[in-house]
């Protein structure tokens, strides 16, 4: 088969996923190819980093696809695939890979399977395993014909093979300019608390929301600040410097609490690296409690307050 | 607006009999959460800048879900009655053949279905129709025949984008506070139509081959009475020097 894996990058750097496409491309390729395409105004500075994994990469440069716009983007990467066919061609589950993904399948007129975490490759025929109901359950599919479009959860291929891969420049321009007209990029709003350098997080998920004065106090006795799950900063109890997750912020905590969180993969992308996990669910089969180093099926509003005069308990015995 | 009928991961999900599938008996549905964003944003512009709202589900079973967009605002609705299922590309030429035959300014979805998980629909039906899009969307406006629409990154980075009209946006959580469906608004959608839309679809692109529940349970889980739980969690947590 040859595979090609779609690189992305942004503020100058190689998103880290682009490495993991090229470690599937070459787990399923059998005697086919690993091929990176690369595209975008500075899309040449990635080429060595991705051409250590992959067979072949391409690079489509051009003042045009300076920046990130899903209609140009698709559209050179549609001229460049009508002269490179494609067996499979595979993104980033991400802001990007998201539009991308679609958006090509359609005009190649082939199936798309998003936010994939495992590929079976046979003869001609492609079974994809991926989770549905954020996370409670997993479903395999196959996919009825190549090429298709898979989109790729981030985090999962991270293991690969060193390859040294030929390099091709190639000049294309999108054949019209994009309806869809960029704007401006806005940074993340900086908050008065930095959680990512908190060495205890208290976490409040949907299933805490009315224990978040508790869920306070225990963070202060611990030293350490209180996050959120985001339906708890969409609803404004908690500002959005506190949000953990692939739209907030990444932490590394000795210890997060994570209380009525059910565990969805956006929240889990930030904290999973925590040194101690430990979830408070009353779900036992919330995915949570797969990241969780340890759990506690109970109801937060029963375990809380018993948690917090424990450590309050605990914090004047030591004085 | 796409309104999808979806059922709800909070329930207790068991795999069906066939293997295939997720047992019946254990599911709830109502409208998918992402939806009521896209709902209550589009009630919203047409009440800025008048016009018609129309919501549109694929689902044999979507009534209620039509109902309480009604009951929102939405002056009509459209029910496809067919099942796609997980194939998003089926959902969305079903969709399509809905709005080939209705002008309109703007399609808002949702991100995601809370059940299929796919956030595919939206982007898959701009496509089809060629109009442009945006996915993501946390802030919305339209001037001057232009859609300004604010879109999620990575990270909490924000991207503003232009979009000329038709367009599409896909809306992310937090760009609005959904309203709340009063017996008023009930009542209203009672004399609101509600119509059926045929349509035939082409083949599946994705056949499930087996539903599981996902392996590798890591977490040890610390039974007790809650006193003695808390006690196991300090000491837990102070053995990492916290506390
Ligand atoms: C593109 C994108 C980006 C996203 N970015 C992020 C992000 O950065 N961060 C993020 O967190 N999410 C993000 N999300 C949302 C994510 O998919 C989930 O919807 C969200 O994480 C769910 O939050 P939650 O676990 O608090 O709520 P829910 O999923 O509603 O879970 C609540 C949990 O609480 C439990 N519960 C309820 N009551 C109690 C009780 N009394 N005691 C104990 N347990 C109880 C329930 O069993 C359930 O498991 C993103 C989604 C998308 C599509
Ligand atoms: N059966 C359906 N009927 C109408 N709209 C749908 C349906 N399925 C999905 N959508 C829309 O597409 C969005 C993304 O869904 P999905 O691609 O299934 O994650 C949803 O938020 C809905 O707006």
């Amino acid at each position: 088969m040859r595979v090609f894996a779609v690189a992305e990058h942004k503020f100058g750097e190689l998103n880290p996923v682009s490495v993991e496409l090229l470690n599937l491309a070459n787990m399923v390729k059998g005697d086919g190819t690993s091929e990176a395409v690369v595209v975008g105004g500075e899309a040449h500075a990635f080429s060595g980093s991705l051409a250590s994994r992959a067979d072949r990469v391409w690079v489509i440069g051009g003042d045009q696809l300076e920046y990130y716009n899903p209609e140009s983007y698709a559209d050179v990467l549609l001229q460049f695939f009508e002269r490179e066919p494609p067996d499979l061609v595979l993104l980033g589950n991400t802001s990007q890979g998201g539009e991308l993904a679609p958006l090509l399948a359609v005009k190649l007129h082939c199936p798309v399977v998003t936010d994939v975490v495992g590929v079976f490759a046979g003869r001609g025929e492609i079974t994809v395993s991926r989770y549905i109901y954020q996370g409670k359950l997993m479903v395999d599919l196959r996919v009825s014909r190549l090429p298709c479009v898979l989109t790729v959860r981030q985090g999962v291929f991270k293991e690969g093979v060193e390859l040294s891969g030929k390099i091709t420049e190639l000049n294309l321009a999108p054949s019209k300019p994009p309806r869809r007209r960029f704007s401006r990029l806005i940074e993340p709003e900086k908050g008065e608390v930095d959680i990512s350098k908190a060495d205890a997080i208290v976490a409040v998920g949907r299933g805490a929301t009315s224990s978040l004065q508790l869920a306070e106090r225990l963070a202060g006795i611990l030293g350490g600040a209180v996050a959120g799950s985001r339906p708890v900063i969409d609803s404004g109890l908690l500002s959005k410097d506190r949000q953990v997750g692939i739209s907030g912020k990444t932490v590394k905590p000795k210890v997060y609490l994570a209380l009525g969180i059910s565990g969805a993969f956006q929240h889990v992308v930030g904290m999973r690296d925590s040194e101690l996990i430990i979830a408070v669910n009353k779900d036992p089969q919330a995915p949570i409690f797969s990241v969780a180093h340890y759990g506690v099926v109970a109801d937060v509003q029963e375990i809380l307050p018993k948690l917090l005069s424990e450590a309050e308990e605990r914090r004047s015995r030591k004085k | 607006m796409l309104v999808k009928h979806a059922s709800s991961p909070e329930s207790t999900l068991r795999v069906s009999a066939d293997g295939k599938g997720v047992d019946p008996v254990c599911l709830t549905y109502d409208m998918n959460e992402w939806d009521r964003y896209a709902v209550e944003e589009a009630v919203r512009l047409k009440e800025k800048h008048g016009g018609e709202a129309v919501a549109v589900s694929v689902g044999v079973n979507c009534d209620a879900t039509l109902r309480k967009c009604l009951a929102m605002g939405v002056d009509r609705a459209v029910k496809v009655p067919v099942e796609a299922g997980l194939d998003a590309v089926r959902v969305a030429e079903a969709i399509v053949g809905v709005l080939r035959g209705e002008p309109f300014d703007m399609v808002l979805s949702g991100f995601m279905s809370q059940d299929a998980n796919n956030a595919l629909v939206g982007v898959l039906v701009a496509a089809m129709l060629d109009i442009p899009f945006a996915t993501a969307v946390t802030r919305l406006s339209v001037e001057g025949g232009e859609a300004r629409a604010v879109r999620e990154l990575e990270g909490g980075y924000l991207e503003e984008v232009f979009l000329p009209l038709p367009c599409l946006v896909t809306v992310q959580s937090g760009i609005n506070e959904p309203r709340y469906i009063s017996i008023f608004g009930v009542k209203a959608a009672k004399s609101k139509e509600l119509r059926e839309h045929t349509v035939r679809l082409g083949g599946a692109t994705v056949a499930v081959e087996r539903v599981y529940v996902p392996p590798a349970r890591r977490a040890e889980i610390l039974e007790g009475s809650p006193s003695e739980v808390a006690g196991k969690l300090v000491e837990l947590i102070s053995s990492r020097g916290v506390v």
